[in-house]
């Protein structure tokens, strides 16, 4: 930023400047902290203290509570299962169409690139998509949660980008030597691209990983909720039991509501927390990559 | 700064033009690798995309589980005018507007603000560490945002009402009252999106020339006006093609979040276009009545992003076309 102006009004404003920033950053995590620390605090404490960050107790009741039948394991495979195919369909869907693209000499390239930039603008909307994802069968699907979303428009012209600013003068010496087209995609083109398409698969992954929309509309049978649907059945509708004491120890305290609610909005919180340092590496750069030229 | 560069318009030499001037089938034929590969996306396209703005003729349709799309009567704006004369339309209009009216006071200037808080901060460790941390919710789900809220707004037991009940000796029924309902939402929206509403303004202020600030320090130009001059100056463009972009969403208001804080105690002021149309069509079953509503919904937003895309330009700014 080079050297500026010192001043006193210029000091008063940086030490604004840092408290405030300071305060705005505990405030985004804060309720996160709660959360977990409330989840894993007795029925006790969360009655007496209303607010800690660190709780004085400890138990494990609200995840004994929550994981005694399998309501909440089975919908935990069933994001898992979506989330992991989900992303293997996104990437190949996101590649096999951009690499394409990305070709200035391939005919027809710009009127399906002006299609796609459309859609982005205008859509059908809910019901006639609905409508066709039922008219092809998959209502009570887990396709019907991968195959609606398979390319995200605004990724594919980002990846188109990337892979148009790759050097041409590697294409063509391995052209030379005699690759294939698709060699050329697979052995040169792909390897190259790892950290974009790892950053990509990671906003895919959470993507399928927090949907709701998707399951809300196309999936009825409870048996086959992804964990988010099941959130909102046990924290924000209190139905589906979660748990069920006839399984337990007679010894066994009943955790609070409040706590097994916290419990299950950890279990759905942690995933995301665990990938988020791998993908905090790569966002802002994979987001810009082919986004802004200027 | 382009937002979303799609066909290039570079010219090319005329040495390689040669290579075009091969017929289509030549071109088509060299090329067969390549529209396979598009093969998978181009399908894609059309069924989940193209397919449904076809579906959108049921707007103006009776359509019938029985009877089918095909065979269903025409009806033309029937529907169109049902909806524009039920009550219900000038509350849902009126909820719509006003919750993005909001968004757009309370929630837009943040990122920048943020940003332009965070350009200033000259501890890159500091800088780095609240960066980290203010991106984080953006990844959690809208679900747990609101569940997050529940626990902490509820009356019974939540955080924030046993601490007013401390203090003051009342509650507050956050939750289920219309006019908390609006703060919350836009409260949300801060917490989960500002911070990473931040980087793309970061970006385009690490564009900026650092000399332009020397230059102005030695001609005496003090913080305020640096900031005013040089730093503002510099997010302009991209302040502008954001609210071109979300004047299209001016009618959305992003459905899952209304539909998870919607509960019968606030529906007068948070039904809006987006639950309307859930609610209608799917659980009522009424699908070209909702088809309607959509329609009118997205012809609205593409009329606004148009427009102001249009005004933009007028005014010498870069649009997004």
């Amino acid at each position: 930023m080079g050297k500026r102006y010192r001043s006193v009004s210029g000091t008063v404003f940086d030490m604004f400047n840092y408290v405030f920033l300071a305060g705005f950053a505990v405030c985004a995590i804060i309720p996160f902290v709660y959360v977990i620390s409330g989840s894993f605090a007795t029925d006790v404490e969360l009655t007496q203290r209303s607010f800690f960050l660190i709780p004085k107790t400890f138990s494990i009741n609200a995840y004994t509570f929550i994981f005694s039948t399998d309501t909440i394991i089975r919908s935990i495979g069933v994001s898992m299962y979506v989330t992991t195919v989900g992303t293997i369909v996104n990437l190949f869907f996101t590649v096999t169409m951009a690499y394409p693209l990305a070709r200035r000499s391939l005919m027809g390239r710009n009127t399906i690139l002006n299609l796609v930039v459309f859609s982005m603008l205008f859509g059908g909307g809910m019901i006639p998509t609905y409508l066709v994802v039922r008219e092809l069968g998959l209502l009570d699907s887990y396709w019907a949660l991968i195959l609606p979303g398979a390319i995200s428009a605004f990724n594919l012209i980002i990846v188109k980008n990337f892979f148009q600013e790759l050097p041409p003068g590697l294409e063509e010496a391995a052209r030379i030597d005699g690759c294939t087209e698709l060699g050329l995609l697979w052995r040169i083109v792909l390897p190259l691209s790892k950290p974009v398409l790892a950053t990509f698969a990671l906003f895919y992954a959470v993507g399928h990983w927090n949907n709701f929309f998707s399951a809300l509309l196309y999936i009825n049978d409870p048996a086959k909720w992804p964990l988010q649907v099941m959130l909102r059945q046990i924290v924000l509708l209190s139905q589906a039991a979660a748990g069920n004491m006839n399984e337990m120890d007679p010894n066994f305290v009943q955790p609070p509501e409040q706590s097994i609610k916290m419990a299950v909005i950890v279990v759905g919180t942690v995933p995301i927390l665990l990938v988020y340092p791998f993908l905090q590496k790569h966002f802002a750069k994979g987001v810009m990559i082919g986004s802004i030229k200027g | 700064m382009r937002y979303l560069t799609t066909g290039s318009k570079t010219r090319i030499p005329n040495e390689q033009r040669q290579v075009f001037r091969t017929s289509a089938f030549g071109r088509l034929k060299r090329d067969k690798w390549m529209y396979l590969l598009l093969m998978p996306g181009i399908l894609y396209f059309i069924i989940f995309k193209y397919v449904p703005m076809w579906g959108i003729l049921l707007a103006f349709k009776n359509y019938q589980p029985f009877t089918g799309f095909w065979k269903s009567e025409w009806v033309g704006l029937e529907h169109f005018q049902v909806f524009f004369q039920n009550p219900d339309f000038y509350n849902l209009l009126r909820n719509t507007l006003v919750l993005s009216f909001y968004n757009l006071v309370f929630f837009f200037p943040t990122p920048i603000i943020l940003a332009l808080l965070l350009n200033e901060i000259r501890l890159a460790l500091f800088k780095r560490t609240v960066q980290t941390l203010i991106y984080v919710p953006h990844f959690i789900s809208m679900v747990i945002v609101a569940s997050i809220s529940y626990v902490f707004l509820t009356t019974e037991g939540g955080v924030i009402n046993e601490l007013l009940f401390q203090y003051t000796g009342q509650k507050i029924n956050f939750l289920g009252s219309p006019e908390w309902f609006r703060p919350m939402i836009i409260l949300q929206t801060i917490w989960k999106e500002s911070g990473w509403g931040t980087i793309i303004f970061l970006a385009a202020l690490s564009g900026v020339d650092v000399e332009q600030y020397e230059a102005a320090t030695v001609d005496g130009a003090r913080r305020w006006r640096q900031l005013w001059h040089i730093t503002l100056p510099a997010v302009r463009s991209t302040i502008v093609i954001l609210l071109i972009l979300r004047m299209g969403d001016i009618l959305e208001n992003g459905f899952e979040q209304i539909y998870l804080m919607q509960n019968a105690l606030n529906r007068e002021v948070s039904e809006v276009f987006d639950t309307y149309v859930y609610i209608m069509g799917i659980t009522q079953g009424a699908f070209s009545y909702s088809t309607a509503v959509g329609l009118f919904k997205a012809i609205v937003g593409v009329i606004l992003v148009l427009s102001a895309n249009y005004l933009a330009k007028r005014f010498g700014q870069s649009g997004i076309y």
